[in-house]
Order: C-alpha cells, then structure tokens, then sequence
C-alpha cells in the first residue's frame, strides 16, 4: 500500500530559484538561507519517496482572471516549467503520477471536496523552487510529483480548518492506494510576508516562530486563524501559510520534528523550513 | 459596499471580488506578458500595446508610469502586475521598495535588519496618527 512517510513544509520565493540557477547559493545574503537546507537535501537523498504531493500555489502562471479554481490536482504524466515573464527557470521538467493522481482525486471527490482536474498546466516557482531546495540541482527530479494547487490570489481564500480537513481526505486517499509507494506530501509558501502597497516588507518573526512549533503539535490553534489575522499579522501574502496545513491534516495526530530551519530575509519574504516524520 | 474584516489593515490592498471586478483586463495584460513575442511588442511600445487591451486609460497610463500602487488601486494584483517588472528585468523586492517609497538601497537595509515590524502596522487608525 501507498504510504505518507513524511511531511515538509518550505516557503518558495521566485528569489530562491534566481540564486540557485545563477550560483549565488554561497555568497553572504543567501548562504545563511541554503545552508538550513543542507541537512533537508542529505534527507532526501536517504529517504528516496517515490512521489510527492506538493501542495503550492499557482501565482497567476497557469490560471489567470478566467478560471479559479480553488483547489486544483495536476493529474497529467508530466508538467512543463512555466515561462512567468523572465524565461523559464533551467529546471527539469516535471513527471507526475497520474495512476495516484486520479486514484487520489476520485477518492477526495468522494469525500465531499470538489476538485478541479488538471491534464495542461505550467508549473512555476511555487512548485519549483521547493524540488530544488529539497532535492538540488539534478539532471531529472528523482521522483515524481503530483501538482497540487490552492487559490490564496482572488479571495475569498479556502479557511485554514477546510486545508486542514482536506488534507485527512488526502490522507484516506493515498492510505487506501494499492501499491507500494513511499509518498511525501509538502506544504509550501509563507512564512509572513507582503509584496504589495506601502506596508511591504512586512515580517513578523515571533508570530512565524509560534506557527512553526504549532504546526508539529498544535494545529488545532492554527487551524482557528482567520483570513483577515493572516493579513494583519503575517502580511497579505502570509495567506499562503494556510497550505501548510493541508501537509499537516495529511499525517498522523502525533508526528516527529525532524528538522527546523527560519531565516529573514530573502528578498521580501521570512523563509520556513520543517521536516515532519510520520508518527512518533 | 459590505465592510470586510480586513478593511482596517494599513497599507494593503485585498484582492476580493471589488477590486478583480475592476481588474480584469488589467491583469489578462499582464498574463500577455509570459509569451516573449509579447514581451518584446510591449516593450517596444508600451502605448501601442496597451490600446489592444480594454482597459482604462487611468490603467493604461499608471502601467506607462510603472506605479504600482496605483495600478493596485485600480485592480491589479501584484501576482500578475508582477509579469510586467518580471519583463523590465526587475526584482520583487525593487517593485516593493517603489510602492513603499523609500529606495531599493533603504527598503533592503529594512529588510536586512528583519523587515517591517507588525508593530504600528496593523490597522489604519495607528497611521492616521502620526
């Protein structure tokens, strides 16, 4: 059977993806930022998960003003690297798992969550920037990737306790999936920040400190956090955090905290980074 | 026009269905920009490019101007405005620095420092005072 062996949670800003494509991964602003990921790519290279769910969202790449969906599975064979206004980043193209994809969407639509299907979609740095951060610049991805997008653009926005409570539904999916797959699932976006109007540049460090410990074990409080406290307290796109809780819903009640990375700033944004294994 | 929790936040704009309403064809500009045969007509004329488009002539000129928060007043969201710095060859964190006045130099010295602080931040009436 198919199983979550762990979860990740990472920010994923476009900034990320320029340094590492242009080698600037060990200069004085970004390398206090990469090295908390060192620990993360030696993980991953003992861990070997066939296939990660990777919960990200679209920033008006693939969908525009036209269709919205609010939350969106990629169920294709593979997804290209979007092009979002500066070239595309150097980056392998993206092979997904349609068997698990449909398998998982079936099963969540059947649990009363409305998903929107996939088959044609660019990825953009939301997905890609957190596969290179985990898994560093190789010549293909070693696994596959289900594509799994959240509005968090055009509000309203889905609540913190419904990204929670789909990630149970996810979870039920992929348990009840015949065949043995070592499956990750990944929350990114965050942690507080805002890229609009004349508040930006706003971080708020205590408030992303209390949401990096109650992810592990009290998310019941952060599934409480209305829209509007994200925007006050963690800036207009800290909105973005409520993803991560679709990564937690998705493991076990008690899970453990293999790793932990906060750093300010890379350009605009507070950078999170956790390693969650499965279970006690 | 129903009031919003959020209504009361500083120096942020909410993309809710008042100002996409607005937006729309400000922002499917700005998606034209991911091709680059359209980059290269819109920068080869700004003017002539935008006339394609149903938009403003308050959008088409705060386009022209670059100013940001302005074409957020007007609809635009920072996602899909982004597309249009993204096409200049400039960063998130330059287009962040002009919608908060200061200079890139100052707005990174901000950042480095560990940004904004909420504090003071996070409703409007904490503005109005100073």
């Amino acid at each position: 059977m198919a199983r979550i062996t762990a979860g990740v949670a990472t920010s994923h800003v476009p900034a990320v993806g320029r340094a590492i494509d242009t080698g600037q991964t060990r200069n004085d602003y970004w390398k206090p930022m990469f090295d908390g990921f060192e620990f993360s790519k030696k993980w991953e290279e003992s861990e070997k998960p066939d296939v990660v769910f990777l919960v990200y969202n679209d920033h008006a790449t693939a969908f525009s003003l036209d269709f919205i969906p609010t939350f969106a599975i990629g169920v294709a064979e593979d997804y290209a690297v979007a092009d979002e206004g500066f070239g595309p980043r150097p980056v392998p193209h993206v092979e997904g798992h349609a068997d698990l994809a449909w398998h998982i969407a079936a099963s969540v639509i059947q649990q009363d969550f409305d998903l929107t299907l996939v088959n044609n979609m660019a990825v953009d740095h939301g997905l890609t920037v957190p596969l290179s951060l985990m898994f560093g610049q190789p010549e293909a991805w070693p696994c596959k990737v289900i594509p799994f997008a959240v509005n968090v653009v055009q509000y309203p926005v889905p609540s913190g306790r419904r990204c929670y409570n789909l990630g149970k539904a996810i979870r039920k999916a992929i348990d009840s999936f015949d065949e043995d797959l070592n499956v990750q699932i990944w929350g990114t976006g965050g942690m507080s920040h805002q890229l609009q109007g004349p508040r930006a540049g706003l971080i708020n460090q205590p408030w992303d400190q209390a949401f990096l410990s109650d992810i592990v074990d009290n998310p019941e409080r952060l599934i409480a956090i209305p829209p509007e406290d994200y925007i006050r307290e963690a800036g207009s796109e800290g909105i973005e955090l409520v993803m991560w809780l679709i990564m937690r819903g998705a493991l076990d009640d008690q899970v453990t905290e293999l790793h932990r990375h906060y750093h300010v700033p890379a350009s605009n944004t507070a950078i999170g980074h956790i390693i969650l294994k499965n279970g006690k | 026009m129903t009031k919003r929790p959020y209504d009361d936040v500083p120096g942020t704009t909410v993309f809710d269905e008042r100002m996409s309403r607005k937006g729309y064809h400000l922002n499917q500009f700005c998606m034209s920009l991911m091709k680059p045969e359209n980059r290269e007509r819109f920068k080869a004329d700004n003017r002539a490019y935008l006339d394609d488009w149903k938009m403003t002539e308050d959008q088409k000129q705060a386009v022209i101007d670059r100013d940001y928060n302005r074409m957020l007043s007007l609809g635009g969201n920072i996602y899909f405005l982004a597309k249009i710095f993204a096409s200049d060859g400039l960063s998130f964190q330059y287009a962040a620095s002009t919608m908060t006045g200061v200079s890139e130099e100052e707005y990174l010295k901000m950042m480095l420092a560990g940004g904004r602080s909420p504090d003071g931040n996070r409703y409007k009436h904490e503005w109005e005072k100073e």
